[in-house]
């Protein structure tokens, strides 16, 4: 775990809210001299704590009005059943998440669709077909009420 | 929906890769003057295509170890009062995404936590004491094995 002071942490806080604060209004609202705030950025940096900046993309502007999270058991009798199926899953471009998990089911996948229609075709054709899966269930999103990758720091 | 063309989806491409990049670097990259490229930069966020920009943090480091996917359903007669649900949720500032879905669960939550007991106190004294919380599944990340954008 990197150290951090009180002032780093404000300043990770600040950005965390606003990520395009420009250096002199971030160091006014932290409290310290704009150089003072600048070097400790780039100390962040170097030491990896901060890994860079990112855009949020709104899928729906883009036109994919369905997002479906599926939840998959794997068949784990099977040798290599987890890198089997993540190679194949990683491929498909409507699957824009993935993570394995501890607990009752072991992988979930974000899929995004332009239209029931699609998300259909996307999950006969291409979801259905990756390998080992023992059972899969579906949660569709309604609404997104919150969405913050913010560290409660 | 926005209307987007190739150059648009260029620049899209480039601040995916780097989000720190100004509209004079985007602008190089895709073959436009720093104004064009700032103009479309603007045009994209206005549309809502790009929703905002964010610090990407090494949440490790941070001392976040654990990432916890919830999937909440609410007690039969939690149905009745959604919306103080929902507000007590999103205040609580370890949980990081609220959906509501329909399926097994009512919401989907993320909560980071920075480690498994941490975790279970915030479930027990944050999580299942909100209004109208039934049950609650817990799956533990291991790993993030994707994390990309929609198709451009």
């Amino acid at each position: 775990m990197h150290s951090l002071d009180d002032i780093d942490r404000r300043l990770l806080r600040l950005l965390q809210e606003e990520a395009g604060l420009p250096v002199t209004e971030l160091a006014e609202r932290a409290g310290v001299s704009a150089g003072a705030c600048w070097r400790r950025i780039e100390k962040m940096e170097r030491a990896r704590v901060i890994l860079g900046r990112a855009i949020d993309i709104d899928p729906r502007a883009l036109g994919y009005e369905v997002r479906v999270f599926l939840r998959v058991v794997l068949d784990k009798a099977a040798s290599h059943a987890f890198d089997d199926f993540l190679a194949a899953a990683r491929a498909l471009p409507e699957v824009i998440a993935i993570e394995t998990l501890l607990g009752r089911v072991d992988i979930r996948m974000d899929v995004v669709a332009r239209d029931l229609a699609h998300y259909q075709e996307i999950y006969r054709d291409r979801i259905l077909a990756l390998p080992h899966i023992a059972e899969i269930d579906a949660l569709m999103l309604v609404s997104e009420l919150k969405n913050s990758a913010r560290l409660p720091i | 929906m926005a209307e987007i063309d190739d150059t648009d989806r260029a620049i899209l491409r480039a601040l995916l890769a780097d989000g720190a990049l100004g509209a004079k670097e985007v602008g190089l990259r895709v073959g436009l003057s720093q104004p064009a490229a700032w103009r479309r930069i603007r045009r994209l966020e206005e549309a809502g295509v790009i929703r905002g920009r964010s610090l990407i943090l090494d949440r490790e480091k941070l001392g976040f170890g654990v990432v916890v996917f919830l999937g909440v359903k609410l007690a039969a007669k939690g149905r009745l009062d959604l919306e103080t649900f929902e507000r007590a949720v999103q205040a609580i500032p370890e949980v990081q995404l609220v959906q509501q879905v329909i399926g097994v669960h009512d919401y989907r939550l993320r909560v980071v936590a920075r480690d498994l007991s941490d975790f279970e106190r915030i479930l027990r004294r944050r999580i299942m004491t909100l209004p109208g919380v039934g049950q609650v599944e817990s799956n533990v990340m291991l790993r993030e094995e994707k994390n990309a954008p929609p198709p451009l």
